[in-house]
């Protein structure tokens, strides 16, 4: 059951402001989630993210794995016969999770996004092995995956030191705000 | 015909092979890629995903770094995406112009050109060129893996689409294109590295998918795709995943297979010899 009283008419109009999207033109026709490759590992489809949103319920949208699980692949967004953004949501929904300090459902993925930025504020660019390197050792999952980077680094699909960029400082207005 | 280049971090390590050939190729058709002096990351999927500021400023550095009046060729299709859109933003919105002008100390250029290698087909004649190669690739049969690129979120649904191009083309150099299901299905770009198993299932339907209409190979023209469909495929049979800038030097007549195939994951140098274009 849906308790209006507890709802939270604020998060459409901060959804609405930060993807400049506009949720009140979805039709629930449910197109985004029939084409979403990776709606099976979601808890929630895509129209049903934008109908929690639409009702205010912020802390079942703000808590959900979809808004981790989606690469952005603009598949539903082609799909959507009302041209909605809904990538662009997932990523204000994922702004406003961090914010609020809600419960992230999927702290991997927020571990991996966070190793890539390290990355590119040290060197500029992503240096791979590293990203990887660090990733494994957060989240205590060292082996996984031992046997495909031995090959990588053979074939040389890793590079053992980073390519960087002469000027690390020129980046210094894009981490500095 | 000069270019300014952004190869991006993907062809810099694991994609060093598209590079490479894209830069053989290029050459050949006498397209001079002047790399973009000290380019940046464009921020990824991880930027976006969790940080909005520096996903936008990271592509307005390598705006701010292209000089004026040379289109700017982008080899990966998520860096064109991102630069394309940081672009956009700041065409639309002339207070974010003065505030780029003064971070980054240099004049707002609304009519720089980014595009990527399938927009140089309709920008120069290639046809002379194709003509060397012309049934060159021995009817080959390749599924033409897309991925996301070709799908554009509604602020970029206007710009060209490029549907069709690399059948158009390879079908002229003499490889036979397939019809099939899963061209535009995304390779599960970061989830290959923070979710392996979700990336795994995408991908092994997606090279079952290219099996099942019996291609021989499948021919992608992003270097991330690229690596996720080789490393993470399980199926006991697999078939070999070349980017279209390599099949399009091979036609040529331009590679360089020593440097090339054996970066490969999945060998394509057995199927490339059965075929006699080794």
């Amino acid at each position: 059951m849906i308790d209006l009283d507890s709802c939270d008419p604020k998060l459409s109009h901060d959804v609405h402001r930060s993807s400049r999207t506009d949720l009140a033109a979805c039709l629930q026709c449910k197109s985004c989630g029939n084409g979403c490759p990776f709606v099976g590992a979601m808890d929630f489809t895509p129209n049903q993210i934008i109908r929690l949103v639409q009702l205010g319920m912020a802390p079942q949208a703000l808590e959900s794995a979809t808004i981790w699980i989606c690469v952005g692949c603009n598949t539903c967004a082609v799909n959507c016969p009302m041209a909605i953004d809904i990538p662009a949501v997932m990523d204000a929904l994922r702004h406003l999770a961090l914010e609020s300090g809600v419960t992230i459902a999927e702290p991997d993925i927020l571990r991996f996004h966070r190793e890539v930025l390290h990355s590119v504020k040290r060197y500029g660019r992503t240096h791979k092995l590293e990203i990887m390197m660090r990733y494994k050792l957060r989240t205590l999952d060292l082996f996984s995956d031992l046997g495909m980077g031995l090959n990588m680094l053979k074939k040389r699909k890793l590079d053992l030191t980073p390519s960087k960029i002469n000027d690390i400082h020129h980046l210094d207005p894009v981490f500095k705000g | 015909m000069e270019f300014s280049y952004f190869p991006g971090c993907s062809l810099k390590a694991p994609g060093h092979e598209n590079n490479l050939s894209l830069i053989a190729f290029s050459k050949a058709v006498h397209v001079d890629l002047i790399e973009l002096p000290d380019w940046n990351c464009c921020g990824s999927s991880s930027a976006h995903a969790i940080d909005p500021t520096v996903a936008a400023l990271l592509p307005q550095r390598n705006l701010s770094l292209a000089p004026k009046g040379r289109p700017l060729l982008v080899a990966c299709p998520s860096c064109l995406l991102r630069l394309r859109q940081a672009h956009l933003a700041l065409v639309r919105d002339k207070e974010e112009q003065a505030a780029y002008e003064k971070r980054w100390q240099t004049p707002f250029d609304p009519n720089l050109e980014i595009i990527h290698l399938f927009e140089l087909f309709s920008r120069i004649d290639l046809s002379r060129y194709l003509k060397n190669g012309e049934n060159r690739l021995n009817g080959i049969r390749f599924a033409p893996y897309y991925g996301c690129m070709l799908a554009r979120p509604p602020d970029l649904r206007f710009e060209a689409n490029y549907h069709g191009l690399m059948e158009k083309v390879l079908a002229r150099l003499g490889a036979v294109p397939l019809s099939w299901g899963y061209g535009a299905r995304c390779c599960g770009t970061f989830l290959s590295a923070a979710k392996p198993d979700l990336a795994t299932s995408v991908v092994n339907g997606i090279v079952a998918g290219a099996m099942d209409v019996e291609a021989e190979c499948l021919v992608t023209a992003c270097a991330m795709c690229h690596l996720n469909l080789e490393l993470r495929c399980t199926l006991q049979k697999k078939i070999p995943i070349l980017h279209f800038s390599e099949l399009l030097s091979l036609a040529q007549g331009t590679m360089d297979p020593k440097r090339w195939f054996p970066k490969h994951l999945v060998d394509p140098r057995p199927l490339l010899k059965q075929r006699g274009l080794l």
